[in-house]
């Protein structure tokens, strides 16, 4: 069955976890026991209705402080899709856990409060779900039932946010409009009795009709090998194949195909998905590749089909969006990850810094903190295999990673 | 215009000998155990012999194919185990001609490093920890690949793929590494280790599903059985071993039942089932309105248990 991931983003307290409560409660994918604790639990904290965001925020820290603090998943389906959706937190504090639930989505659900409008967060929060070229966003204008279901609150929050998408980069985001009541269920999963006026269809109708071609942006072809497989066994004493996921596009048995960095030809022998052998090894399939002549092939090197090369090149800019609590500072040296490639980065120099609610750039600026973002020029010790971000979204990024504390300290989109 | 069997022929040529399985949860844990495969030094796969981690060795042959799993099957037993368990593990191990590792919670009590629980609710599931670690220890595992999924308890929500865990085994949840597009890092100091959940993004029905699918062999007392049972708190208890401390005020009847998880017997309780086969118990599972963790004993002590447990290092 198809699996659609999708993140949620906005404001504390706009109401993403109650959302995602009331959509597996509508759904009926909340099972008696979870439903029980949930009742037992608004009860106890004597609200008069349910508290769903109790089904997602997970961690005691959380709960206490009613928020959420890590992006959780959420899984449910229908009988056309399997659903997993991230629910990640809505404070400023947090932006690099929202960041996390948004690389992985295909599309992604932006809640606002409509007491409050459009605010900064808003701003933020679209900015970073079209850096990261989403495809398909949803504006979700929340807490309807606190305007009196006004159609003008509507309206007025949604003529803002044309605003606001008139600023943007990757104008082919396909954006809708839906106002909904996430605590009262309000055009949810079921169409809403208070507001006529709306002509649209509900969140889960809208979620149902996204098909493939809604959520990927079509690519080429990209092959990283992770693993070489040598079982050195009699029955396959010569058996060297090529394991990795398919990246962008297909690959088909007889594709003549250059491995990168070494530029070999070669063509493609046969595609195995365990111990049977395929056509044709469709995109996101994790497959096993050998090859017609005998070339060297390790860990890092990729696999492409000739005349669809990437960029080879051992300098580059990306935009990066810095989520340690070291800065990021010129002549810095990191980790550089690109798929399942390492190489070394220096920080060669920070060209601005971009400002997520659209006020503009900075330059001049000696290092980023902790959800910064900005333009950054790197240097690498060895050349790496990639496509611009806007071209490819696997290949068209990178993770840095600090060697001292080993950890992630910020995400790449190259230009 | 395409007639109805030209469009069923299309869709059977996709799915069948031109392309592999559109599953995109399968592929995504197969990306995973070859990422562990790559990055890591000792890599061990826990097996509890229950239905997840079963799961996870299919998945390991269909990785590494025609190659042997490159890494070992760790159990650590509690001593508590389901007979049927058991005899499953070694039948599996031997078909697979890979190593099993097994270490015994009951080597941890009678070295005096855990005290056994004593009372109704005694259970080794928490002691289990302890021998965990100090296996991990003895043969510097740096990654334990484990069949943990999400979609259990909300506290496995927030757990990331490639968890890192620090010298005492801890999961500092606040703290965790942002793991973006496919890229995970296995980068660790030396004395850490990562806990690495391949199907973490499958649900139980996910799982079940796959079992059906792909014909793989599953202990019997995951169908339903007559057992002799009794009753406590609103739960099934198996009354067959002396495991389960049973009460005088608690009588025994003989029930149909089967176990939706196969954990350690004194907090794993049976459902009342008629599924007795693969087909019956995937549409019990889907018409389910009980979680699979609803039967587990552990996690009702304290709606923040399973967070507390995962702090000190259990799986
Ligand atoms: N009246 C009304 N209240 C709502 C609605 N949606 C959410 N709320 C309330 O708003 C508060 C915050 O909701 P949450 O779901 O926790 O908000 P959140 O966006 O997940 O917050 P963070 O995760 O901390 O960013 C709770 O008290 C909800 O009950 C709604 O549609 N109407
Ligand atoms: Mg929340």
């Amino acid at each position: 069955m198809e699996v659609l991931k999708i993140a949620t983003a906005g404001s504390v307290d706009d109401g993403k976890s109650t959302l995602i409560g009331r959509l597996l409660y509508d759904t009926k994918s909340m099972t008696d026991d979870k439903l029980e604790a949930i009742e037992r639990t608004s009860k106890q904290k004597g609200y008069d209705y349910l508290d769903f965001s109790l089904a997602t925020d997970g961690l005691v820290a959380e709960r206490e402080q009613g928020i959420t603090i890590d992006v959780a998943h959420i899984y449910f389906s229908t009988a056309t899709k399997s659903y997993i959706i991230a629910d990640t937190p809505g404070h400023v504090e947090y932006t690099r856990n929202m960041v996390t639930g948004a690389s992985t989505s295909q599309a992604s659900i932006i809640l606002i409060d409509a007491r409050k409008g459009v605010i900064e967060q808003t701003h933020r929060h679209f900015f970073i779900n079209n850096l990261l070229r989403v495809k398909d966003v949803i504006v979700a204008i929340n807490k309807m039932d606190l305007v009196d279901f006004s159609e003008q609150t509507y309206n007025s929050i949604k003529t803002d946010f044309e605003e606001l998408m008139k600023k943007r980069d990757y104008q082919d985001q396909n954006i809708t409009f839906i106002p909904v009541s996430a605590l009262k269920g309000d055009n949810v999963v079921n169409r809403s009795q208070n507001t006529p006026w709306y002509k649209g269809q509900t969140l889960l109708e809208h979620l149902e009709e996204l098909d493939q071609r809604d959520v990927y942006n079509t690519g080429t072809p990209r092959f990283p090998v992770q693993y070489v497989i040598r079982p050195k066994t009699e029955d396959y004493h010569d058996f060297r194949g090529f394991a990795g996921k398919v990246y962008g596009g297909e690959l088909n048995v007889g594709d003549e195909i250059v491995v990168l960095p070494s530029m070999t030809r070669s063509r493609i022998k046969a595609i195995y998905f365990y111990n049977k052998q395929y056509k044709t090894a469709p995109r996101r399939s994790s497959v096993t590749i050998t090859l017609e002549d005998e070339v060297n092939v390790s860990r890092g090197d990729m696999l492409v089909r000739a005349g669809d090369l990437p960029t080879v090149d051992k300098q580059l800019t990306a935009t990066v969006s810095w989520m340690d609590s070291d800065s990021l500072a010129p002549g810095g040296k990191y980790v550089l990850q690109h798929g399942v490639n390492k190489v070394l980065a220096k920080v060669d120099a920070i060209e601005h810094k971009i400002h997520p609610d659209y006020s503009g750039i900075e330059e001049n600026v000696s290092s980023l903190q902790m959800n910064d973002i900005a333009k950054v020029r790197l240097r690498l010790n060895k050349p790496i295999f990639y496509d611009r971000f806007k071209d490819h979204r696997t290949n068209g990024s990178f993770i840095l990673i600090d060697s001292k504390t080993n950890n992630t300290a910020g995400v790449g989109f190259i230009e | 215009m395409s007639t109805l069997t030209e469009e069923i022929k299309k869709k059977e040529s996709l799915n069948g000998a031109d392309r592999p399985s559109a599953n995109a949860l399968e592929h995504e844990a197969i990306y995973i155990l070859r990422e562990v495969a790559a990055q890591f030094e000792k890599p061990v796969l826990l097996f509890s012999g229950g239905k997840d981690s079963i799961t996870l060795v299919r998945l390991a042959q269909k990785a590494f194919w025609p190659a042997k799993i490159p890494f070992p099957l760790m159990h650590i037993d509690t001593g508590h185990n389901f007979p049927e368990t058991i005899e499953f593990r070694d039948k599996l191990v031997k078909e697979l001609g890979v190593e099993l590792i097994v270490r015994n919670v009951q080597d941890s009590i009678d070295e005096g490093k855990v005290v056994e629980e004593t009372g109704k609710y005694a259970s080794r599931n928490m002691l289990q920890t302890t021998t965990l670690l100090d296996a991990i220890e003895e043969f510097k595992f740096d990654a334990c690949i484990g069949g943990a999924r999400r979609d259990e308890e909300k506290a496995r929500a927030k757990e990331r793929i490639f968890s890192v865990r620090d010298d005492f085994g801890q999961w500092d949840e606040k703290n965790q590494r942002p793991e973006l597009f496919d890229m995970l890092n296995g980068e660790i100091e030396i004395g850490q280790n990562v806990r690495v959940f391949p199907i973490s993004n499958w649900t139980e029905l996910d799982v079940w599903s796959y079992i059906q699918k792909e014909n793989i062999e599953i202990p019997s007392i995951y169908f339903a059985h007559k057992r002799n049972t009794f009753l406590r708190d609103g739960l099934i208890w198996s009354a067959e071993d002396d495991v389960v401390f049973r009460a005088d005020d608690e009588p025994v009847e003989e029930r149909m039942v089967r176990f939706r998880t196969v954990g350690d017997m004194s907090c794993t309780a049976a459902v009342e089932s008629y599924a007795d086969t693969i087909d019956k118990v995937v549409a019990e599972i889907r018409d389910s309105r009980i979680s699979e963790r609803g039967a587990r004993i552990d996690d009702k002590r304290s709606e923040a248990a399973m967070e507390k447990r995962k702090q000190q290092g259990y799986f």
